[in-house]
Parts: structure tokens; C-alpha cells; sequence
């Protein structure tokens, strides 16, 4: 098994697709020669032809427009938003078009498409370079979104995300893209769409986040085993539609649950995970289910105080932890 | 007073060397971002507009103080242009307390009500309708007052672009849409991005004036600008003017370049602006050699007092980030 890094894992699992699959093509803004802001693309263009690795004009809502209509016509298109925070003119085609074609048509049409942004803060992108936007989509039927913590998951997952007969978001952190490492199989494997993951096995809380949140989850539960607290912590992964089956049995397990976000609380999909253990786990639960997340401001300020104060981080989580546990 | 070419408005010798100085402000200001990003003592990202001193100085200069601008990205040229405090901005850069946002936006999102500038954008294309708007406001209070709205060759294909302009068009309103065609969207070639040979050929599809001018012609620019805001003035609507220019450095602090020549950067360089404006008041004998020369080192040495101010502005406290949130 290799060690590769979160961005590689993207790369590789866009090429395997598009030498498997020559419906498979690319396009974005700057995605061509220059590889991507990220280099999440590098290589694809001189490898693929500019036939299938397309650069765009700045104009988000074609890019999702145009990548729509050409996967209802047979093709399958990875789009790429160069920041989440650029989706916005988009999303009137992806919750208007993606998200209603195969319902509208009558099952005549379908829409297999993947759409991938970076999201998240870290990187010092400040208002517009920074923002978490999985809660605008995750109350949208016929859309999927995806957000995967590990190169092993961002593989797998993207794989099947190109493959997927209907329309997925893939959120990737930006800030994951050369932090996290990890090993990935050498031979081909996909993941299952709509399936959590338990990370890591434990007995005394619950934790149960997503993307680049889930890694400081894993930090903050290693420490606290040392202090004789067992952290069982549990990866959405798929963000929409969520697993409840695994939610519910992640939340009885413990009976403690700590959910995490680096969005805003309030509104952020973890309300709706919450609401899920609220109708499901209620004889289960010792303490409140609890939710940590961003601050109420309307994106991740610039200041170098400020950016640190608004990330999620293992300190943060560590405490909550233990608040938890004395419960 | 100039006297071999006419400039409109009329300026006076003062007037041109103040002009002369503020140009030199711009690039200080930005060759000295650019060293600071480089020494990692500012972070995050930015965009540069050395090479561009004359489509920011050249507008702005033949407005009222009372007009109004919205900016880009790539803005602190417009900022400065339009009145700005560089010891403000440079704080907002280094993510200080006495910045113009407290810290909170850095690069991207400088505004300045008192002097009438709507604000820097984090977003391609973001600023257009917005100067449409205010625009529609000079109209509806009769206000006598003309909105500039600076932007890229990028953002003209973005759909703001389009919907803004037809917007103002049938409307009649007073704006000013000004295109700093710096040749490139990030990596993308406005030859490869845009099938005409000038975007200012558009407003012809909004049945607007369009006006191609040098970008590095500090008098063209004036001249053409003046003649553009007379006509919104005078309520006969607005002009799209296209200026020709080049932004030197790279897109953002992390682009190489790689899809242009050097030889091409080096053709634009030798046709800079700010030397071509010094040259002509030379000529003119309204300055001096070396008075110019004494004049570009005070705009240098404002733009190091700038560096101090922010050096000795302390850090925002994390209290400010919970405000201005709501009224």
C-alpha cells in the first residue's frame, strides 16, 4: 500500500476514472496546463488532451450548467468550483437542474454529474477562500454530497462519485489536501456512497464529524485514552443523505454525543444529525447531545487571531470531550 | 497645464505631479506586499496590480469625491486611487485592528465610505451589479453622482457582467463599467476565453457606448473616462470602456506563470505607464528630473511609514470577531 497525500488520492481516483472511461472528462477554471489553484488536476491535461480537460471562462453557473447538460446527454463530467465559496452563481443550476432532472423527467433523464469544491478554512483565504457550504445543498433531494476525511475515502469515494448515475458534491478541505496522509490500496476499489465509517472504536463518547474536523476528533480521543476515556468516533463521510443506521447505532453505543463542525451551528447539517439521535436514541442518552461548531459571523475572518479562534482544533474538541464524560 | 496633448478635465501642474506621485504610491505600495508575502510577515493570498498604476490612478482622477467605485481582487490600486489611507490599508493587510476591516478581510475586502468606495471584492464579477445598484440609488435620490465599477477581463464573462449591464442600460443608469483587460483570468488567456477582439465590443449588445483604450495611457484614460462620466452625467447612461493593460506579477502569490513568455511580460513592462506619464511632464517642463526623482522617493518612503503603522498596530481582539454582524 501506498502513502499518498489527500490531493493525490483526488488526482489519482480523476485519472483511473478517465482511463477507465472515456465519457469521463474535466472542466473548471484554470484545471487545464496549470493543474488547478490546488494541482488537484496536475498532469490530467498533458495526459488526457485538452479534448477532455477543459478550461473554463470565470463563469461558475456555465460550469455547472454546461457540465449538467452534457452528463444528461451521456457524458460524465467532474466539474470543478475553484473554491466552495465560488459555487454560489452555480447553485441555481444544481438545485434548480441537477437536483430535479430525473424527478421531472419521469426517470427519462439522469444527471451524472460530479461537482468538486475545496471548502474550509486553515489557509488564511479569509472571507471568500474560507467558507463551508455543505449546509446550502444538505436539504436537497436528488443531490449527494460527499465529504471525505481520508485519502483512502477521498479515492474510493470520488470513484464512485464519477461513476454515480445522479449528481454528487464533493467537498473536498482545503486544508487536508497536503496535511493528511494516508495509505491507499495499490489495486482498484470504490466506496459506497451514504455510508458512515467508524474510525475509531470506543466506549465512554461518541464522536461523530466529517472532513478535516473528524482528523482533530481522532487527536483529541487519542489523548484521552490516556486519561481512561474511550472515544468511539464515527465519519459521515456522505453528508447527504446521512447514514442513519450508523448514526443511530454510533449515538446508542455511548449514549454521550459530541457532533463537530467547523460551519456555523446553527443550521449546519449537524442539527439534522442531532434531530436523528433525538428521534431514534432518546431511552439511549445519558448526557445532551452536544454540538460543537464555528462561531455565528458570516465567514472566516482574516486576522491571524481570529482565523485560529474560529478553527476547529483538537483543544477544542478534547475539552468537550471530557465536559461529556463528567456529564 | 499640459500643452502638447489636451487632457480633460483640465489639470494643474500641482494636480499632474500629484497624479504622478500617486501612481508611484501604487506600485510601492504593491511591490512592497509582494516583498512582505514573500518574507511570509503577511499571509494568506493576494493580487497584485503592478503594471496597472494608470487604469486605477486615471478614472478615479476624473470623478468627484462624492462618485462612488466599486473595486476586485485586485484592488488595492483602486483604494488608493480613490482616496484610500495607506496605513489603514497596509494594517488591514498585515490583519490589524486599525486596518479598514479590523482585521477581518484582509487584501480582498477593503472599503471606504467616507470616501466612497463600495468595497473591494473577494469575488469575480461580485462588484458589478453592486455599482449598478448604487447607481440606480444616484438615480432615484438625484444625486448627481456617477458609480465606477471596476473589473477584469475574467469577470466580463461572468453572468453579473452581462445581467448588470443590461440592467444599467435599460435603465439609464449612471455607471461607469470599467474592464482592466490585464490579458489573463489566473491562467486563462482572454485570447482563449473571449472569441472577439475586444470586450468593450459588448456593450454594443446592450446598446451602450464601448470605448477601447490604452491602459497604459494615463491621458487617454483620463480623457476617455471624462467623456464617458459627462455622458452618464448628463443622464444619457452607462459606457463600457476596456483598457489595455497588463498586470506584471503573477496572478496571486503562488501562480509561476507558466502560460506566458517572458519576452511578452518584458514588451509590457518597457511600455509602463507611470514612466510614460513622468517622461511626459518631464517634456513638459512641469517637473524636473530630479524632482520627480524626489517625488517617487516620497511615495516610497510613505508606503515604509505605512509597513511601520501596521508593524505598531496591535492584533484585533477576538471580541471584534462576534461583531458587526448585525445592526
Amino acid at each position: 500500500m501506498a502513502v499518498i497525500s489527500y490531493i493525490q488520492a483526488v488526482n489519482a481516483a480523476m485519472r483511473e476514472e478517465m482511463e477507465k472511461d472515456e465519457k469521463v472528462f474535466i472542466l473548471g477554471e484554470d484545471v487545464g496546463e496549470k493543474g488547478g489553484v490546488f494541482k488537484a488536476t496536475e498532469g490530467l491535461y498533458q495526459e488526457f488532451g485538452e479534448e477532455r480537460v477543459l478550461d473554463t471562462p470565470l463563469a461558475e453557473s456555465a460550469i455547472a450548467g454546461v457540465g449538467i447538460g452534457a452528463a444528461m446527454y451521456g457524458m460524465k463530467p467532474v466539474a470543478e468550483m475553484q473554491f466552495a465559496d465560488f459555487i454560489m452563481p452555480a447553485v441555481n443550476q444544481i438545485i434548480s437542474e441537477a437536483a430535479k432532472t430525473r424527478y421531472r423527467s419521469n426517470n427519462d433523464w439522469t444527471c451524472p454529474i460530479t461537482i468538486r469544491a475545496p471548502y474550509g478554512g486553515g489557509i488564511h483565504g479569509a472571507l471568500y477562500h474560507s467558507q463551508s457550504v455543505e449546509s446550502l445543498f444538505s436539504h436537497v433531494p436528488g443531490l449527494k454530497i460527499v465529504m471525505p476525511s481520508t485519502p483512502y475515502d477521498v479515492k474510493g469515494l470520488l470513484k464512485s462519485a464519477i461513476q454515480d448515475e445522479d449528481p454528487v458534491l464533493f467537498f473536498e478541505h482545503k486544508r487536508a489536501y497536503r496535511l493528511v496522509k494516508g495509505e491507499v490500496p495499490d489495486e482498484e476499489y470504490t466506496l459506497p456512497i451514504g455510508k458512515a465509517d467508524i474510525k475509531k472504536e470506543g466506549e465512554d463518547i461518541t464522536v461523530i464529524s466529517y472532513g478535516l474536523c473528524l482528523h482533530f476528533a481522532m487527536e483529541a480521543a487519542e489523548k484521552l485514552e490516556d486519561e481512561g476515556i474511550s472515544t468511539h468516533i464515527l465519519d459521515l463521510r456522505t453528508v447527504y443523505p446521512l447514514d442513519q443506521e450508523a448514526i443511530i447505532e454510533a449515538a446508542s453505543k455511548t449514549g454521550k454525543v459530541l457532533l463537530v463542525t467547523e460551519d456555523n451551528k446553527e443550521g449546519s447539517l449537524m442539527g439534522e444529525v442531532s434531530a436523528i439521535i433525538a428521534e431514534h436514541c432518546l431511552f439511549d442518552l445519558d448526557a445532551p447531545v452536544q454540538r460543537l461548531a464555528g462561531p455565528e459571523v458570516p465567514a472566516m475572518p482574516y486576522a491571524p487571531t481570529m482565523e485560529k479562534y474560529f478553527m476547529m482544533n483538537p483543544e477544542k474538541i478534547e475539552k468537550a470531550i471530557r465536559e461529556l464524560a463528567q456529564f | 497645464m499640459l500643452n502638447s496633448v489636451q487632457l480633460y478635465p483640465e489639470k494643474s501642474n500641482d494636480e499632474l505631479l500629484s497624479l504622478l506621485k500617486e501612481m508611484w504610491t501604487i506600485r510601492f505600495f504593491d511591490e512592497k506586499v509582494d516583498e512582505f508575502f514573500a518574507k511570509g510577515m503577511i499571509h494568506g493570498t493576494t493580487h497584485l496590480c503592478v503594471g496597472q498604476e494608470v487604469t486605477a490612478t486615471g478614472p478615479c482622477a476624473v470623478i468627484k469625491e462624492e462618485d462612488k467605485i466599486t473595486s476586485t481582487h485586485r484592488g488595492h490600486g483602486h483604494c488608493i486611487a480613490k482616496g484610500a489611507d495607506i496605513n489603514r490599508m497596509m494594517a488591514e493587510l498585515f490583519g490589524r485592528s486599525t486596518g479598514y476591516c479590523k482585521g477581518k478581510g484582509g487584501s480582498m475586502h477593503i472599503a471606504d465610505v467616507e470616501k466612497g468606495n463600495l468595497g473591494a471584492n473577494g469575488i469575480v464579477g461580485g462588484g458589478i451589479p453592486l455599482a449598478t445598484g448604487a447607481a440606480l440609488t444616484s438615480k432615484m435620490k438625484q444625486k448627481d453622482e456617477v458609480i465606477l465599477s471596476y473589473f477584469g477581463d475574467g469577470a466580463a464573462n461572468e453572468g453579473s457582467f452581462h445581467e448588470s449591464l443590461n440592467i444599467a442600460s435599460i435603465w439609464n443608469l449612471p455607471v461607469i463599467f470599467i474592464c482592466e483587460n490585464n490579458q489573463y483570468g489566473m491562467s486563462g488567456s482572454v485570447k482563449e476565453m473571449v472569441n472577439i477582439e475586444h470586450i468593450a465590443d459588448r456593450a454594443t449588445a446592450y446598446g451602450i457606448p464601448g470605448k477601447v483604450v490604452d491602459g497604459n495611457d494615463l491621458i487617454e484614460v483620463m480623457n476617455e473616462t471624462h467623456e464617458a462620466v459627462k455622458h452618464a452625467r448628463d443622464g444619457k447612461g452607462p459606457v463600457l470602456i476596456e483598457a489595455k493593460t497588463y498586470r506584471w506579477k503573477g496572478h496571486s502569490k503562488s501562480d509561476a506563470r507558466k502560460y506566458r513568455t517572458r519576452e511578452e511580460e518584458q514588451a509590457w513592462k518597457e511600455a509602463d505607464g507611470i514612466k510614460r506619464f513622468r517622461d511626459l511632464l518631464i517634456s513638459e517642463e512641469i517637473v524636473t528630473e530630479e524632482a520627480a526623482d524626489n517625488l517617487r522617493k516620497e511615495a516610497k518612503q510613505e508606503v515604509e511609514d505605512a509597513v511601520k503603522y501596521a508593524e505598531d498596530s496591535p492584533e484585533p481582539s477576538i471580541d471584534t470577531l462576534m461583531e458587526d454582524v448585525y445592526a
